[in-house]
């Protein structure tokens, strides 16, 4: 029973990370109809440049400044890669991205390197104890972060005049255009929000411990979350990343009971959960249908 | 043929029956160019020393694979990112057919390649109508995720199953090349080990592309297309949505498991991580920059992708800022990594219709020669 609720909790505290990440994938999908394969190579640029500016300037001050960074880079990104290819379908546009992503992370990994890197996270592998359980501080931290970012998030969507706008493109483009909204600033504020998310999502997932350039694969995992909660959907996104955060540390428990499916089950469980799913639900669990007209 | 089917002359584009315009070459040029190729293919063995020859076995393979994600995703328009994972699954078909039954790993001791190449394409294909389903009631980018998805269960699958993969950093022999028991890659009288593996290659890669060809222009492919235009358009039109994607994934898986299991005949070895989704980004890469749609572009993009290492290694020479030293920036591997990135972009950007795009582009500027248009 213990090890069922501590998997519970440090799946809530690994799906928080998913979630951060998943929510990057969904602003640009809601903005432009195009699902960003260039995500794995912001994050990595996020927590590349989390782990160097926390050497001098240590953790706390390294986060903030490596998320606007981030931006940045996703903001040029987006400028030369993704504008010019306006009206293309969002096929070509994916598969843009995917090249993106392939360049990016090389230049990304050269500055990983050979040695062993950390963010250099206040945490590390220290526990809490409430009672019988044992919880991870860092988990703790993700969630924490990731309640009040999404919280924060909701809030802008809700109430500024820019989210108003964002809401107004993500309904119909033309429309938002024909009232004053500078479709273009959403373009470039969805990619900035995505890749600050990226950045602080990639950062929570590496905490604890060291990384490598392989840490993009982690990223990936947002894809099946959003496909998950639906492409379309901002608190499908959330409960998504929790649900396969929460499914793969049940699987990473639980493993040893079917050693048939072999070592690392955990690593593919959100692909089978995600597979599922859709076998079911082809919109995912809260998607909107889509209506197509010939 | 009758005089009101011949192509008039110098009108190439002036058809004067349907069955000429569906026909496998259109145009008197169409047939001389490919006779002249088989011809080049022929005597290039005597021509090129054996590295290059290995090199060039290896594109045609690729090539076989590239056709197979042209027909799904040029022509079907259904994105693929799952087919390194058919790739695989051919590869391991083969090599369980045809592997030593006393081995470290599983095999059924049948080295006729007439048994293996079939059974992996068939094994693949089936694969590849299991995931169908999937594809019939997604669409579009939902679907590109959902095969990414395949590649990651495919590639924990061959990981974790050494009985049959061998295990990671390991792997297994690839399949024995052998007709009837008469071995068709041995050094052996006469000839190399890579002129024949090239002649081989060649020839499987002339049989399968031919065949796509045929398939491209049938009433299947014609449903292909009309299915990656519109496909709610086609739907109303009468074509079978579910049966034309599962025969697109099942086709495409087909070649992707002929190309897989002769893929590494060439070296001789299958580890289970080659399977990985670069592989897949890669064939992607062959098909975009190629040109989507066609299958010359495919074949075109095969060769180019798969010859980029070796023209790096070239450029090498002319630009002495690259490192072949794998701990110096910025080295070979990461200036090809790169590269495939930056290409994709590029031709999406400028030539969507890519390599075979810049070859319509210089035939149309000298047919109007010197004039503009």
């Amino acid at each position: 029973m213990t090890a069922l609720v501590e998997g519970l909790l440090r799946g809530v505290g690994v799906g928080s990370g998913y979630a951060l990440l998943a929510l990057g994938f969904v602003i640009i999908y809601k903005a432009t109809r195009v699902i960003s394969f260039a995500q794995p190579a912001l994050m990595l640029a996020g927590v590349v440049l989390v782990s160097h500016l926390a050497e001098p300037l240590g953790f706390w001050l390294a986060l903030p400044l490596a998320a606007p960074l981030t931006a940045l880079l996703a903001l040029g990104i987006e400028r030369g890669a993704v504008r010019p290819m306006v009206g293309r379908p969002a096929f070509v546009v994916a598969i843009i991205t995917l090249g993106v992503d392939v360049a990016v992370r090389v230049v990304v990994n050269a500055f990983i390197g050979l040695d062993v890197r950390s963010v250099h996270d206040p945490w590390g592998l220290s526990t809490v104890q409430f009672g019988p359980l044992r919880v991870e501080q860092r988990h703790i931290a993700a969630f924490v972060a990731a309640t009040l970012l999404v919280a924060a998030l909701f809030a802008f969507f809700r109430r500024s005049r820019m989210g108003l706008a964002m809401r107004a493109a993500a309904d119909d483009q033309e429309a938002a255009l024909a009232q004053g909204v500078s479709v273009g600033a959403v373009f470039a504020l969805s990619w900035a929000l995505a890749g600050a998310l990226a950045a602080v999502g990639g950062t929570f997932a590496a905490a604890g411990g060291s990384f490598d350039g392989t840490l993009w694969l982690t990223a990936l995992v947002a894809l099946p979350v959003i496909i998950l909660g639906g492409l379309d959907s901002l608190p499908g996104a959330v409960v998504g990343g929790l649900a396969v955060g929460v499914a793969q540390e049940l699987a990473a428990t639980y493993q040893n009971h079917a050693p048939w499916l072999g070592g690392n089950v955990s690593v593919i469980t959100p692909y089978v959960l995600m597979l599922l799913v859709l076998l079911v639900r082809p919109y995912g669990l809260f998607g909107t249908r889509e209506v197509e007209r010939v | 043929m009758t005089a009101a089917t011949r192509a008039p002359r110098g009108r190439p584009l002036l058809f004067t029956s349907y069955a000429r315009e569906m026909s496998l070459f259109p145009t008197t040029t169409r047939r001389v160019a490919f006779g002249a190729l088989l011809a080049v293919t022929a005597v290039l063995p005597f021509v090129l020393a054996d590295p290059e020859l290995q090199l060039l076995a290896t594109c045609c393979v690729a090539a076989i694979g590239a056709i197979g994600l042209g027909l799904v995703t040029g022509y079907a328009g259904q994105v693929s990112l799952g087919h390194a994972f058919f790739l695989g699954v051919g590869a391991y078909t083969a090599s369980v057919v045809s592997g030593d039954p006393d081995g470290r790993t599983l095999g059924l001791g049948v080295t006729n390649i007439l048994v293996w190449l079939p059974a992996a394409g068939i094994v693949a294909g089936l694969a590849g109508v299991l995931v169908a389903p999937l594809a019939t009631r997604l669409r579009g980018l939902y679907l590109a995720i959902v095969t990414l998805g395949l590649v990651f269960i495919g590639q924990h699958v061959f990981n974790e199953w050494s009985a049959v993969t061998g295990g990671v950093g390991v792997g297994r022999p690839a399949p024995t090349l052998e007709l009837f028991g008469y071995p068709l890659a041995t050094t052996g009288p006469g000839y190399t080990r890579d002129q024949k593996l090239f002649w081989l290659m060649a020839a499987l890669l002339v049989v399968f592309a031919l065949a796509a060809r045929n398939l491209a222009r049938s009433r299947v492919g014609r449903a292909f297309t009309a299915i990656r235009d519109r496909d709610i358009a086609a739907g109303v039109i009468g074509v079978d949505l579910p049966r034309y994607k599962t025969i697109a994934f099942a086709v495409s898986s087909f070649y992707a498991g002929c190309a897989g299991a002769l893929l590494f005949t060439v070296t001789g070895f299958v580890d289970p991580s080659s399977f990985s989704l670069l592989l897949s980004v890669q064939y992607i890469a062959m098909v975009l920059i190629g040109g989507a749609g066609t299958i010359s572009g495919a074949i075109a993009g095969a060769f180019f992708i798969t010859l980029l290492p070796r023209i790096i290694r070239e450029l090498q020479h002319v630009l002495p800022f690259i490192s072949t030293d794998a701990n110096e920036v910025p080295n070979v591997l990461q200036v090809e990594s790169i590269l495939y990135g930056v290409l994709i972009i590029v031709f999406l950007i400028f030539e969507p219709r890519g390599l075979f795009g810049l070859w319509v582009r210089a035939r149309n500027y000298w047919k109007s020669w010197p004039f503009s248009y």
